[in-house]
């Protein structure tokens, strides 16, 4: 067999300080709308602004965490760039994680609301 | 020339510790899911106080006391935590440059930021600890010092390791040929920030 490669032939280009800063940043801003739709909710200035977010405040605190976790999984870890096998040896248990807690949260939903009801 | 100069020969053309580094993290995202899950399963199943959000009256006085949880420590923590991660992969653009001086800078900045969620962490344990909430008090205190125990946890095994990187650069032992140790340890580092990321909106925001 002849497919022996030396490691790291091909190294990605990886982005620059510039770009790594300009995701800073957008990580910094996502951070701040989580704690401010917090605030606005149920924090000190929780207001009628408030009571309308309510419904869509989980939704919404998910989706941008969602985006932060993408950005520093693609960016700083740079997954974006790099072999399509690392991506694979991430995501693949990052589903499993997700359907582990979906399944517990679902079981334990059952649990609670019919089987100790008898 | 040291013999980890040279790179080493594997089928897929990629380097097997760098896979090893990835196959670590995918196990390690399944160890914090099961972490995660248990938080949210044991969520409002607190039968006395201290309680993340709501007030709690303590039977031993009478008193009505205010929810444990405090937002704007933990989101000064959050942000130096995600800033960490910028400062090391500029660190690590520093050392594949062989940009001496910015990877003993940045790395400096991401061992302080790691430091300062590391100290963090311990005063709010401490402080949640004098108002009453221990691994025993209820499903609230086992279930939150479990999960961010064990994240605190990974933050001190991460600053050691960057700590290791930065006495390895100090000492001119880290130069761009061998970045690929400072790669690993970015990558738990970056690993270690993006648990936090979901750990901040699910403990400390989601009511």
């Amino acid at each position: 067999m002849t497919a022996h490669a030396p490691a790291q032939e091909h190294a990605p280009d990886h982005p620059t300080p510039g770009t790594y800063a300009k995701i800073g940043l957008v990580l910094f801003v996502l951070t701040a709308l989580e704690v401010g739709l917090y605030e606005f909710t149920f924090g000190d200035h929780a207001g009628p602004l408030g009571h309308q977010i309510e419904p869509f405040f989980i939704p919404l605190l998910l989706a941008l965490s969602a985006v932060k976790f993408a950005l520093v999984a693609m960016y700083y870890m740079h997954l974006k760039n790099d072999s399509k096998l690392f991506s694979g040896v991430f995501v693949f248990p990052l589903i499993i994680a997700a359907v582990v807690i979906a399944a517990m949260i679902a079981l334990m939903a059952y649990h609670w609301a019919f089987a100790r009801s008898g | 020339m040291s013999d980890h100069a040279h790179a080493l020969e594997t089928s897929t053309g990629l380097d097997s510790r760098k896979l090893a580094i990835w196959t670590f993290i995918g196990s390690e995202c399944m160890f914090f899911a099961t972490l995660i899950s248990n938080y949210l399963v044991n969520k409002g199943r607190s039968l006395v106080g201290p309680f993340a959000h709501e007030p709690w009256t303590d039977p031993a006085t009478g008193k009505v006391l205010e929810p444990i949880i405090e937002i704007p420590l933990v989101t000064v923590g959050t942000a130096l935590l995600l800033f960490s991660s910028l400062f090391v992969v500029l660190a690590l653009y520093g050392a594949q440059k062989g940009n001496r001086k910015m990877l003993l800078g940045w790395l400096a900045a991401t061992l302080l930021c790691g430091m300062f969620f590391v100290g963090m962490q311990v005063y709010e344990f401490t402080h949640f600890v004098h108002k009453g909430l221990t691994l025993q008090r209820n499903m609230f205190g086992a279930s939150f010092f479990i999960l961010t125990g064990f994240h605190g946890t990974h933050v001190t095994i991460g600053v050691i390791w960057l700590a290791t990187m930065f006495y390895l650069a100090l000492r001119r032992k880290l130069p761009p040929e061998r970045s690929l140790n400072l790669e690993m340890a970015a990558l738990y580092w970056h690993f270690v920030d993006v648990v936090w990321i979901v750990i901040f909106p699910v403990v400390y925001l989601i009511r």
